[in-house]
């Protein structure tokens, strides 16, 4: 049985320095949630106040509406991955697995049975007399997800499971935690810093930055419609140009960049009148700059190309001195030798425009 | 391991001299002891009369179910008195625990038999507590005297290394244990019986250990506040030391028996530990929160109450140090007189104390710098048979290895009885191995590539060596050479066999001023002594930056 976990205005402090102000979120049953942001902005800290390790300063926060704050962290029904894995050294695997069960009215049969049934979804049979010091660290990963697993938790907490393992085996691992995660249909709560590992494990993912979610959406959503210029920066890799937008009257938009690039994009939640100009910023992803053959776009010069046989990285340096970022596609043929001038063009019905404090997306649709 | 070649350099001589002290100094006087035990003492035939002795007479074999009785007492008590005293420290903040932490520290530094006389002064037949509650209550306290007060004395003594040993090993445990524990829903005492108890159960065999031989091993208590209870020690000593009726062929018949059992129950140990042993190192280890309510109240008061308990004895003697004394007797008020009779009547005690405990200690540091590099580094059958005599020690009494050197240099080619050279040698043997332990613990962290890159760069073996392993190992070895100095002086087994009028260091003065009943001389110089350890701590701490003592 898994739950739906919800976060009213929950508050964390530690002593007078607030680190959690008044969150709000909804996770859903079964649901693979991520909660990712840079070092120190309070992910730890909140998936601990899940678990109940940290007390909570205010708010509620309730497993099927059940409110949780002071339940201790044995009755909460959680399984818990640590980034240490915390396997108990002075148990063999299969001792590990089943210390959960030993502490809940299972039979020895049911018991066995159980965790041998764990060790073959986590691949790990072949060990489980193993000492945990005789093992690897990919290995070690598995048994601690088989320990959180085999108790039926209703809720995963994961704390960065897999940032200990090294890069390989990391997608390996991340690989597997999801697929075991889809068979068992666990609430899974996730905490990572990296956004490549959110986005290939999570079925939704919100963005913090201190202690503050920025967008809660699916992988997709928030690296295509990133809610604020944080989130555009922080998931992917993104160009932010300094631009203008100058309405047409007619419900269009006219973004402008540099003395003479005049992109029309559609409607945007833009505040400018007519022939009034406004400051902007706009968010470009490397793959949605293209080199131009005729001309037009952002004149520059490549000042670096790395070559990495899908596709070439190129940095370009504009006129007014910006250095950009982008992908050039194999097939296409522009010569991008160092040096070389060219020309950019911008695809306008991906890239995202931001207020100039970089804080609201002004694209229609984005959600907020 | 290819490369490397094995050169005969400086470092070939330095094991070969090292190895020769051992082999002269520990190995030698021990196979004399052998000898010893095994032909007639007048007769010089091979006979084994002694072991048929001690092992048919009642009175011997009491002396062994005393020793074995008193030994399993402390260190089981010992366990269950400081185990939870460490845990407490580690999970709860305890208001002062630092000053706590050196406190307890600072007890168990001092030489037990003090605690045994400090105990008679206040628990024994006319002790302040004992006449204190006679006056209020009207009634008579139990006997303090025998089984019970060695007991005392020994687990209050020795329990500070349980504590240490504990609290080591819980600074190692992770949180994140605990955590997953609880989350599994197995939480208070079903989470310290399943997780830790495991989990520290390898060092509580090496703490149980320690305590095992030292209160084995201790003499001074027994002999003081045993009265008439006999523990092997003390039996060797009377056999030893006793003008009539003394047998040194007897006494090193049961000092062979002595380190026999010794090693047996050291083996067993090792044994035990190896196969439960895990590696462990926090990344978050447990952070003491502050309790609620009745345990907070019950957790201050078991830390307080054995800290006061463990300081008793030196915080009382150091008050008698300063009371009037008449003849034999305290008095009313207050003088230094004790303290100028110490200077006057055994003034000689302190300058030996100073002069061979600073020249063992020079010996002492490097002795331990070459060994620990030569162990540390240079690992091979030699340095490996070189480790095991270091360790020696742990398992040989004091008193036995004093008389293994006695009847070892008390006749040609080499007479050293009698003289300070032979205490210091019977220091040196003894005292070395914390140093060399703290040394060696740093050069383990010291990479070998640095050796490397100074020898890549054109210096000379020894020139690296002084240049840059001894400047990398200085703090450890600083460290070590302050836990020897403090246990040199306050040492009493081996210099109560070893010491002539010239050579009596204050512990043997205290010693036999408190059994001459001069307690005012007594508690003068123990304070003394106690004040240098403490300084020596102090000292300590602020070299090595560290809070605790690794023994
Ligand atoms: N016990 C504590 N006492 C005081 N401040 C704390 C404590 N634990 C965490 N903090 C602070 O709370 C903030 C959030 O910490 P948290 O550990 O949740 O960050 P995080 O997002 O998990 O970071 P990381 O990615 O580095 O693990 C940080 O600024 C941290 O300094
Ligand atoms: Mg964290």
């Amino acid at each position: 049985m898994s739950v739906a976990i919800s976060f009213r205005d929950i508050v964390k402090k530690y002593g007078d320095t607030t680190v959690i102000p008044e969150l709000s979120l909804d996770i859903q049953k079964g649901e693979f949630f991520t909660l990712l942001g840079p070092s120190g902005c309070g992910k730890t800290t909140l998936l601990r106040m899940v678990a109940g390790f940290n007390s909570i300063e205010g708010g509620a926060l309730t497993f099927n509406e059940k409110k949780m704050n002071d339940v201790a962290p044995g009755k909460r029904n959680i399984g818990m991955v640590f980034q240490n894995y915390a396997i108990f050294p002075h148990l063999n695997v299969a001792q590990n697995v089943a210390f959960g069960l030993e502490n809940r009215k299972v039979t020895k049969a049911d018991q066995q049975r159980r965790v041998s049934e764990i060790l073959n979804t986590v691949q790990i049979d072949i060990y489980k007399n193993r000492m945990p010091k005789n093992l690897s660290g990919g290995q070690q990963q598995r048994v601690a997800l088989a320990r959180a697993i085999v108790i039926n938790p209703d809720v995963l907490l994961m704390d960065e499971p897999l940032s200990n393992l090294d890069a390989q085996l990391r997608v390996d691992m991340r690989n597997a935690i999801k697929s075991i995660q889809r068979e068992v249909g666990i609430t899974t709560v996730y905490v990572t810093h990296d956004q490549e590992e959110a986005m290939a494990v999570s079925d939704r993912i919100a963005v913090m930055k201190s202690g503050v979610i920025q967008q809660v959406g699916a992988p997709r959503d928030i690296y295509q419609r990133p809610a604020n210029l944080f989130v555009a920066t922080f998931i992917g890799r993104t160009n932010v140009i300094d631009a203008v937008l100058e309405g047409d009257g007619a419900g269009g938009a006219a973004v402008i960049i540099g003395s003479n690039y005049i992109l029309t994009m559609p409607a945007l939640l833009s505040e400018a009148k007519p022939n009034e100009s406004v400051a902007i910023k706009i968010s470009v992803r490397p793959e949605e700059f293209v080199l131009s053959e005729d001309g037009t776009g952002l004149a520059g010069k490549v000042v670096n190309n790395v070559f990495l046989g899908l596709n070439t990285h190129l940095i370009v340096k504009l006129e007014n001195g910006q250095e950009v970022e982008m992908i050039q596609q194999s097939a296409s043929n522009v010569v991008t030798d160092i040096g070389q001038r060219v020309h950019l063009a911008i695809l306008s019905g991906t890239i995202n425009v931001y207020d100039a404090s970089g804080e609201r997306n002004l694209n229609r649709g984005s959600g907020l | 391991m290819i490369g490397r070649m094995r050169r005969l350099d400086i470092w070939s001589l330095i094991t070969f001299f090292i190895f020769a002290g051992y082999l002269i100094f520990l190995a030698l006087p021990l196979f004399m002891l052998l000898i010893k035990s095994f032909f007639d003492g007048t007769t010089g035939e091979f006979s084994l009369a002694y072991f048929y002795k001690f092992f048919s007479k009642a009175y011997y074999m009491n002396a062994v179910w005393n020793s074995l009785k008193v030994t399993v007492c402390v260190t089981l008590l010992s366990i269950l008195v400081a185990g939870p005293l460490a845990y407490i420290m580690t999970i709860a903040k305890i208001k002062g625990s630092g000053t706590v932490r050196i406190l307890i520290l600072i007890s168990s530094m001092s030489a037990p038999f003090i605690g045994a006389y400090a105990w008679i002064l206040l628990l024994g037949r006319n002790g302040v507590i004992t006449n204190f509650i006679f006056d209020v209550f009207g009634f008579r306290m139990p006997d303090i005297y025998g089984f019970s007060g060695v007991l005392l004395v020994l687990t209050l003594q020795l329990s500070p290394l349980i504590f240490m040993y504990v609290s080591g090993a819980l600074k190692n445990v992770d949180n994140s244990l605990m955590e997953a524990a609880e989350s599994m829903n197995c939480t208070g005492l079903r989470k310290m019986w399943k997780i830790l108890v495991p989990l520290i159960t390898p060092t509580l065999l090496a703490g149980g250990l320690l305590v095992f031989m030292r209160a084995f091993a201790d003499f001074g208590t027994p002999m003081l506040i045993g009265e008439g209870f006999r523990t092997v020690p003390v039996l060797i000593f009377n056999e030893f030391i006793s003008e009539v009726g003394g047998d040194d062929g007897f006494a090193a018949a049961i000092s062979v028996i002595v380190v026999l059992f010794a090693t047996t129950v050291f083996l067993l140990q090792k044994f035990v530990a190896n196969r439960k042993s895990y590696s462990m190192s926090a990344l978050n280890p447990i952070e003491p929160k502050k309790l609620k309510g009745a345990a907070n109240w019950a957790a201050h008061l078991y830390v307080y109450l054995f800290t006061i308990l463990a300081m008793m004895p030196q915080t009382y003697v150091a008050y008698t140090s300063f009371q009037k004394t008449s003849g034999k007797i305290f008095v009313d008020g207050y003088s230094l007189g004790s303290y100028r009779a110490a200077f006057s009547k055994v003034g000689d005690s302190i300058y030996n104390t100073f002069m061979m405990a600073g020249i063992t200690i020079i010996i002492i540091t490097i002795a331990a710098v070459l060994i620990a590099y030569v162990t540390v580094k240079r690992k091979g059958a030699v340095a490996n048979l070189l480790d095991t005599f270091t360790m020696l020690p742990y398992i040989v009494p004091g008193s036995i290895l004093g008389i293994a050197l006695l009847v070892t240099f008390n006749q040609e080619p080499l007479v050293l009885s009698g003289s300070a050279v032979i205490l210091i040698i019977a220091f040196v043997i003894r005292r070395l191995p914390y140093t060399i332990r703290s040394s060696a613990a740093v050069l383990h962290q010291v990479n070998d590539s640095i050796e490397e890159a100074a020898i890549s760069l054109g210096a000379s073996t020894m020139r690296t060596f002084f240049k840059i392993t001894v400047p990398m190992m200085i703090s450890g070895v600083f460290a070590g050479a302050i836990i020897s100095w403090i246990s040199i002086i306050t040492e009493l087994s081996t210099s109560i066999i070893l010491y002539t009028g010239n050579t009596r260091t204050m512990t043997v003065a205290v010693y036999t001023e408190v059994v001459r009943g001069n307690y005012g001389v007594a508690a003068a110089l123990s304070t003394m002594l106690t004040v240098i350890t403490v300084v020596s701590l102090l000292l300590f701490f602020k070299l090595s930056g560290k809070k605790e003592v690794t023994m």
